[in-house]
């Protein structure tokens, strides 16, 4: 890489060499809103068919991480923003101290999925053949419950089992009903944030760059276009956590 | 060199949006929990698009991109809008839907002919 923010034959000014840059990286996020909005859609839809289980499932996350994970994210964003203004600022050392500062938060995401992912697998959680929504009303040790919340449980299965509940339908069938439909939900969840982090993990990939041409002192007023295009993506992928919370954790807490 | 110097957002603005942001995720974990029925779903949702605003606006630089930029940033949006609005006006306006005829009470069934009555 010997190119650092000289003219290119084609363009007629720097600035305009910039703005291209620019534009040019909205246009892959163009693509992006649109491989996630399939998702998002997808989701509308089957929330809009299966309310009840897609209740019951959005409620067995755990709000405190998924909470704690949103602060993470958004803290990250701005030590993002803070790497492309030191940049701008030919702050030259601050450049790869504020990036190091985004990749840990960024881990720490990763890291905070994780632990949520496990305790999905230990839940009986996984989508597959031994998905089973009803595990943690059955089994409050395992599930690591107190008395209150494995009561909760129970409530809120017992409910969800009822409105699954057709005419003329057996407890057996509505309980594979609301199984059917979880495991709907789940697979919902793992594709939207496992394809959410696959973007955090390529991110850090990126970031690592980032942070090794930031030591050599490259990112400065002249030259930032690298900081500030993987900074929109960044922000972009943090956008998309910004829906994925409230979708996936929150809209049916009012009812838990 | 060029003609004008980029915008350089300041760290004042950018500490700003940060509190905004942090403000807004514990106002909609904190929303979440009061009952609101179906206004719960369409606060959340506002809360939401009002922090992907103040993201793309600030943190992005949108508000101090080229007026080129910004037609391709709200294009991008405007396809959004025609992926979620045209399929939804089809799958919230049909009726026959398995899940549909599940919650719906025995005699609307019967005036249904083909509805399936079970999943």
């Amino acid at each position: 890489m010997h190119r650092t923010g000289e003219l290119y034959g084609q363009f007629q000014t720097l600035e305009q060499q910039k703005e291209s840059a620019t534009m040019g990286m909205w246009v892959f996020l163009i693509t992006e809103i649109l491989f996630f909005g399939g998702l998002f859609l997808a989701y509308t839809v089957n929330r809009h068919a299966f309310p009840t289980a897609f209740g019951v499932g959005g409620n067995m996350l755990d709000l405190n991480l998924g909470f704690l994970n949103t602060i993470v994210l958004i803290v990250s964003s701005f030590t993002m923003a803070m790497s492309v203004w030191s940049a701008q600022t030919s702050r030259r050392k601050a450049v790869p101290a504020w990036l190091i500062a985004t990749l840990l938060l960024g881990s720490a995401f990763l890291g905070i999925k994780v632990v949520e992912y496990k305790q999905k697998f230990d839940h009986h959680l996984i989508p597959g053949h031994n998905f089973d929504v009803t595990y943690c009303s059955r089994n409050q040790v395992a599930c690591g419950l107190g008395d209150k919340e494995f009561a909760d449980e129970q409530k809120e299965i017992h409910e969800g089992i009822e409105a699954e509940k057709a005419p003329r339908m057996s407890e057996e069938e509505a309980t594979v009903a609301l199984n059917a439909h979880a495991q709907l939900y789940f697979s919902l969840y793992f594709g939207m944030t496992g394809l959410h982090a696959l973007h955090m993990i390529i991110g850090a990939g990126l970031l690592l760059w980032l942070i090794f041409e930031g030591f050599k002192g490259r990112f400065d007023a002249n030259y930032n276009t690298p900081v500030e295009n993987i900074g929109l993506y960044w922000h972009f992928v943090d956008i998309v956590w910004i829906f994925l919370f409230p979708l996936l954790y929150l809209i049916n807490r009012h009812l838990a | 060199m060029s003609e004008h110097q980029e915008h350089i957002v300041s760290p004042k603005i950018y500490l700003t949006i940060l509190t905004a942001l942090l403000i807004g995720t514990g106002g909609t974990v904190y929303a979440a929990k009061i009952d609101l029925g179906r206004w719960n779903i369409v606060l959340a949702l506002s809360i939401a698009v009002t922090k992907m605003t103040l993201v793309i606006l600030f943190f992005m630089h949108g508000k101090y991109s080229a007026r080129r930029t910004k037609l391709i940033i709200a294009s991008g949006f405007f396809w959004l809008a025609i992926l979620l609005v045209l399929t939804l006006a089809d799958y919230t306006t049909r009726h026959a839907e398995p899940s549909r005829s599940q919650l719906a009470p025995v005699g609307e069934l019967e005036q249904q002919p083909g509805a399936p009555l079970s999943a």
